[in-house]
């Protein structure tokens, strides 16, 4: 399969890239730190709610992820099409005989495996130091696996986002500015003006069939309900018992498992509008 | 088949046309030179030829296939004007990522890189390359896999002489091999020695495709004859006898036809120890590609 080669060929060299300049160690570290301080911080309430502290460090580390994990995606993949672009570089690249979707695709391949490594070691550390601590039973132990699960699917979708608007931006600079507002309106904004929308419409027609849908289709927000709807002491833990209750459950994991292919089909679409 | 073929190419970018019909054809083995002023539409052939543009008339066969289709993008090799690798890789991997790309599992990366004189610098990363070892490195990628039509867009920018005679020994081989290449560059003295035919292009048309003899017979551009005046007083007296000018103390400038130039020099020796040297200068590359690409403008 000359295909599967070309990918991995792309795949081995951003790996390489990524390793050399730091940024693995890098996010690895900020996953660690951030992961195991918030798991320590969130701690306390752990006798009161009657629940082990592993279920608290992953709620913790839950509101953590739908923030740092998008940024991570966002800086890691922002700039993949406009920096070859910048260099001179991306004529040669598709002078050679591999799709625009095989280069995409390899990577991808490099730049999820870097993000699950940063995922996995961070909250796996954070959560080991938890259990060690105040101990974990199989319900929390699954959450946590969930936890890594779902936050490589949360970081492949802004990975995929992140090519888009690196295909669309023309040049290095302005698709980081890009990023930042692209992480500003899913992360912050989003969630803002569905909150405004629930204050305006009281107890109106949006709020009880509208309102947890476009909650559910933004992919941070189904990374959240996804993680604490699973679990029902993640749930208590998080005060986010009602919320989930409002979808069916399979809603949420939906959303997030068909959001890095739609995320990936955007981005080649708007590849494929490059012209170097 | 023939590895490049170009019939009446037409291209418009926002109302003006970059390619007027072009046409162009590189035999198998043939070394052609295009040339043209900035903005002349070069690089936009090119482009077009790799598939990575579209054309908006005319016809572009690479070996018989359409531009950007996979047994074109095999078929041929590019280097583009600048290119600037990832810093943070070494040549080999760089090499070792393309090899891959073109499908050339067992290629020898060791040897094309000590081809190329990069053999001790190949596991260094590629921000510690200076200009000259990036530009062999992307030479050594457009020898993989024995292309059949290589597109060399600038190949010596920014290269050290001794760097220019290796790149062109290399572009030697590759044609000696068989492989059609078609050099797009401004030095133009390097080119008079090192192509077959050059091509002209202006605002977009081809004005000239012949060997470099050829377009200086259709040219029909002056053999300059610098004649030194033995001593000072001979110069004024040698310009009135063969009706050439004076352009300083004791040289004499005589512009003459190719047919004229024997009876010019027969004109001079009869001057006898007037004379006291005679330079002949033919018409160059550079010469022609003033003429046929219509000086500065």
């Amino acid at each position: 399969m000359s295909a599967v080669q070309r990918i991995r060929a792309v795949a081995r060299a951003e790996a390489a890239v990524l390793r050399r300049n730091r940024w693995l160690a890098v996010a690895t570290l900020i996953m660690v730190v951030f992961a195991v301080a918030l798991s320590l911080a969130g701690s306390a309430p752990t006798g009161t709610l009657g629940v082990d502290m592993l279920t608290v460090s992953v709620a913790s580390m839950t509101t953590l992820a739908v923030y740092l994990i998008p940024l991570l995606a966002l800086l890691i993949s922002f700039d993949a099409v406009a920096g070859e672009a910048d260099r001179g570089a991306l004529g040669l690249l598709l002078s050679y005989p591999a799709s625009r979707a095989e280069i995409l695709l390899g990577k991808a391949v490099a730049h999820v495996a870097a993000l699950s490594v940063a995922c996995v070691v961070g909250f796996g550390v954070a959560g080991g130091l938890a259990v060690a601590l105040g101990g974990a039973g199989a319900d929390s132990l699954w959450a946590l696996a969930r936890l890594m699960g779902t936050s490589v699917l949360l970081g492949a979708v802004f990975v995929g986002l992140g090519y888009v608007l690196s295909s669309l931006a023309g040049s290095s600079a302005a698709a980081a500015g890009l990023s930042a507002a692209l992480w500003l309106v899913f992360v912050v904004l989003y969630d803002l003006a569905l909150l405004a929308a629930v204050v305006l419409d009281g107890d109106g027609g949006f709020t009880r069939s509208a309102f947890p849908w476009v909650m559910t289709a933004n992919p941070a927000d189904a990374f959240r309900l996804w993680n604490i709807a699973g679990s029902d002491t993640v749930a208590v833990a998080a005060g986010m018992t009602g919320a989930a209750d409002a979808l069916p459950r399979w809603a949420a994991p939906a959303s997030l498992i068909l959001w890095p292919s739609v995320a990936f089909w955007l981005a080649r679409a708007a590849f494929r509008r490059v012209e170097p | 088949m023939t590895p490049l073929l170009c019939h009446d190419v037409f291209k418009r970018r926002s109302g003006t046309a970059v390619l007027d019909a072009v046409s162009l054809a590189v035999a198998p083995g043939a070394r052609v030179a295009l040339l043209g002023h900035n903005g002349a539409g070069k690089s936009t052939l090119i482009k077009a030829v790799l598939g990575l543009t579209g054309i908006d008339g005319g016809t572009i066969a690479v070996c018989g296939d359409a531009p950007g289709s996979g047994p074109a993008r095999r078929a041929v090799a590019y280097l583009p004007e600048a290119v600037a690798f990832q810093g943070a890789l070494t040549g080999r991997e760089v090499l070792a990522l393309f090899a891959g790309l073109a499908g050339e599992r067992r290629a020898d990366l060791g040897a094309l890189l000590d081809r190329v004189g990069l053999a001790a610098a190949a596991d260094r990363r590629i921000a510690t390359y200076s200009k000259g070892m990036r530009q062999r490195l992307g030479l050594a990628q457009v020898l993989l896999g024995r292309p059949r039509l290589a597109l060399l867009d600038e190949p010596t920018s920014g290269l050290d002489p001794v760097s220019r005679h290796d790149l062109y020994a290399i572009i030697d081989d590759l044609a000696a091999a068989g492989t059609a290449v078609l050099i797009a560059s401004h030095a133009l003295t390097e080119l008079e020695a090192r192509t077959d035919r050059i091509a002209i292009l202006r605002q977009g048309r081809m004005v000239a495709d012949d060997t470099l003899d050829a377009l200086a017979r259709a040219a029909g551009l002056p053999i300059v004859l610098r004649v030194r005046a033995a001593e000072t007083g001979a110069a004024d007296r040698i310009a009135a006898e063969t009706g050439g000018a004076r352009i300083n103390g004791t040289s004499i400038e005589i512009r003459c036809a190719a047919e004229g130039k024997m009876r010019a020099l027969h004109r001079l020796s009869g001057l006898g120890p007037a004379v006291a040297d005679i330079d002949i200068a033919p018409p160059g590359l550079e010469d022609l590609y003033r003429h046929f690409s219509g000086g500065m403008s």
